[in-house]
């Protein structure tokens, strides 16, 4: 768990699926959640008394609510062709990381309290009686999956393991085994509004230094407005783009674009957060109250257009439940899709010349582009099939002249998590998220080599601040990190003074 | 008293069979799907989502883009079974339909494709040590089973033939409730007893893949949740 103790693993010139190395990761667990912070979202603080019949009835209230559930957990045959498939596994080799095995830790209680060969036969069909060290194991390795859904493009069931995971993590938290990171943001969006805690007034003082700076370096007054009444666009972006690097510089990029094209926008105080990680807990309820802030800053401020930056799955939320958890956006402007994601609408006004880019402006960056899980298997753009890669890498190829993509494996729906999503992007799994990444290391070292790559765009928070903080490990510069938006800024004419 | 035995087995097993796979689809079929969770490459329609169903069921889509050798023996296996499942329909009716007896030959080609495709999968549960790792005795016993079956009726088609004629006079007369009696040849009785065995764990097992494979909402979902609302019964306030 020390951070001076994680190494990275050795980049291979091709990938090599590793030998099974039992128990490698039986260490790697994140903190738990304190009283209060499980408390505060209406769990247990702690393990209850009867914490067995609480997990086996919360289990079966789930296995009443989620078909997919039921019939993930029956299906599965055991073919193995998830067991390659997930970025944990091929950068630990813990045979536990191997996405069968993963939901066969919840299987095997779901089989021996819930099914008849394992009530009668449990040996016989691996099933096994929930216990405290069931638990433990639970904690250990449904923290190990970042819900990137990448082994459910391969199975020939569609088995989503994301969704085995949230399970599991919604039976934790019913008996008072929450994660910190995870509960302790979704605690702060209820009381301030974003997972940084960032309250209006630091906001507002951020983004009039934000306006400041855009005005010293390119002389225009690009404005960042905040709680704006009457705005056309409402956009909720991560919070991360306030103020962290690079996240800012695409804040930035979407400043530019509303100015460029004359489009009146505003962000919200009481709104402050795309990010949604009551996704990563699986909890219907946490999704929806934390979604509710956007319904309720969109009607506030009479918004017609809700926009959603650069956030991975953020967009998933939005794009796929928000109508369901937040809906009908019968009071926005039907002439565009509701959500829309910030490339939708940028793509949209340059192939309508709304916007001019110059490409030459970015001419000093070779640009491959890292397609983020939620957005590449959760969602979509564009209202095609595909839009969602598509349309980023139009983009892309608007605002700059030399892009290259990684290896076709390990993009569009094969793409590989960047190994910090899904709840996860938490310091003291520094050594997971390390070698989580292996698998999209390797890939980006390809195009390194190959064409001189320096700039890796991404859409995705969480995939941003994860690389930036991982990239080093594997000897790569975390400046080449960036957003898509952050490209566009960059190539955008804003007219006026220039 | 072996005929009544075993006809009264058929029959049980038929019953768990039958009464089991349909409790698992009421369940599957009544639990709601809350949320829109199609997993990418997702058709917008729902026609394109049945037709992507219906390739993952007749080719094995996905499991093609996972991994060849896995496709190949499963998908060697299943067809063959297919085929020898049809073939088999000739002991059940009468006359034998046209398209029952043209696929006859390959039915019995088929025989050995079942038996080289449990063979495949079953090398990589001892062979691949990630497959190795997540095999059960579960795992094993089923191909058991499915081996059992396959070796026996060829056994019965290629070694020592079996008194066919009384075996469809048997299943016909199980048929019509009017019972005949079996021909008591032992390959006969282990080939049918597995199968009493088959039957009788399909809804309990791993089996129920194939029911589930209609189910899975990654996979049958069409990818329209901006277009359609989707609210559940439980999740209305």
């Amino acid at each position: 768990m020390a951070g001076a103790a994680v190494k990275a693993p050795p980049l291979k010139e091709y990938p090599v699926i590793p030998i099974l190395a039992p128990g490698a990761m039986g260490a790697s667990k994140p903190y738990a959640a304190s009283d209060k912070m499980n408390e505060a979202l209406g769990f247990p603080g702690k393990l209850p008394e009867d914490w067995h019949a609480r997990a086996i009835a919360k289990m079966g209230e789930l296995l009443g609510k989620y078909r997919g559930l039921r019939v993930f957990l029956d299906a599965c045959v055991h073919c193995g062709a998830c067991t390659d498939k997930c970025h944990y596994f091929l950068g630990t080799g813990d045979p536990k990381n191997m996405p069968v095995a993963r939901q066969d830790l919840l299987r095997k209680v779901y089989r021996r309290y819930f099914t008849l060969a394992g009530k009668w036969f449990p040996k016989l069909v691996g099933a096994e009686d929930l216990t405290e060290e069931v638990l433990e194991d639970w904690f250990k390795y449904f923290n190990q999956c970042s819900e990137c859904r990448r082994c459910s493009v391969y199975c020939p069931y569609g088995i989503d393991t994301a969704e085995i995971t949230m399970a599991a993590r919604e039976i934790m938290n019913a008996v008072g085994m929450g994660q910190k990171y995870t509960n302790e943001i979704i605690g702060k969006v209820h009381k301030i509004g974003n997972n940084l805690g960032l309250p209006p007034r630091a906001l507002a003082d951020t983004l009039e230094t934000l306006e400041e700076e855009i005005k010293e370096e390119t002389g225009v007054d690009v404005k960042l407005p905040l709680d704006q009444r009457g705005a056309e666009v409402l956009l909720i972006t991560p919070s991360a783009d306030f103020f962290a690097e690079p996240h800012v510089f695409s804040l930035i990029g979407y400043a530019k674009v509303f100015h460029a094209a004359g489009i009146s926008w505003t962000l919200s105080s009481h709104a402050s957060e795309a990010a949604n990680f009551g996704v990563f807990i699986g909890s219907y309820e946490q999704m929806k109250k934390v979604s509710m802030r956007v319904r309720e800053a969109a009607l506030e401020l009479g918004a017609k257009r809700l926009v959603v930056g650069e956030c991975g799955h953020a967009w998933r939320v939005a794009y796929s439940f928000w109508n369901t958890l937040i809906g009908p956006f019968d009071f926005l402007d039907p002439r565009y899709p509701a959500p829309q994601h910030i490339c939708e609408l940028t793509h949209d006004l340059v192939e309508r010349g709304a916007i001019r880019l110059e490409r030459e402006k970015n001419d000093h960056r070779v640009v491959t582009f890292h397609d983020s899980c939620n957005v590449a298997r959760g969602a979509g753009m564009g209202g095609v099939p595909g839009g969602q890669f598509t349309i980023p890498r139009d983009l892309i190829r608007a605002s700059c002249n030399n892009f290259y993509d990684m290896a076709p494996e390990t993009i569009y729906e094969s793409t590989y998590c960047c190994g910090g999503g899904g709840g996860l992007l938490s310091d003291e799994i520094m050594d997971l998220r390390v070698k989580g990444a292996l698998p999209r290391m390797e890939a980006l070292k390809q195009v390194v080599d190959a064409h001189g790559v320096n700039f890796m765009a991404m859409i995705c928070a969480i995939c941003k601040a994860q690389f930036t903080k991982v990239v080093p490990y594997y000897d790569f510069d975390m400046s080449m990190v960036g957003g898509v938006h952050q490209l566009v800024g960059d190539a955008i004419r804003l007219g006026e003074l220039h | 008293m072996l005929s009544a035995l075993y006809a009264s087995l058929f029959y049980a097993a038929t019953a768990v069979l039958v009464g089991g796979v349909a409790w698992r689809v009421i369940e599957y079929a009544r639990a709601p799907a809350p949320l829109r969770i199609p997993t990418t490459p997702a058709p917008m329609t729902r026609a394109g989502a049945a037709g992507r169903v219906a390739r993952e069921v007749v080719l094995f889509e996905s499991l093609y883009r996972s991994n060849k050798w896995i496709w190949l023996f499963g998908w060697m296996f299943h067809v063959a079974l297919a085929l020898v499942l049809v073939r088999h329909l000739r002991y059940f009716i009468e006359p034998v339909w046209g398209w029952v007896a043209f696929a006859q030959p390959f039915g019995i080609y088929a025989g050995f494709a079942l038996v080289a495709g449990l063979a495949g999968l079953w090398a990589r549960r001892f062979l691949v040590e990630r497959i190795r790792y997540i095999s059960t005795w579960s795992d094993h016993l089923m191909l058991a089973l499915l081996a059992g079956i396959a070796l026996t009726g060829l056994g019965m088609k290629y070694v020592a033939h079996t008194d066919i004629i009384g075996l469809k006079e048997f299943m016909l007369g199980l048929m019509r409730f009017d019972w005949q009696p079996l021909p008591a040849d032992p390959l006969l009785l282990v080939h049918l007893s597995l199968v009493l065995v088959l039957m009788v764990v399909f809804p309990v097992s791993k089996l129920l893949h194939a029911p589930g494979v209609f189910f899975s909402p990654s996979r049958n979902q069409p990818d329209d949740s901006r277009e359609r609302r989707h609210l559940a019964a439980w999740a209305r306030d």
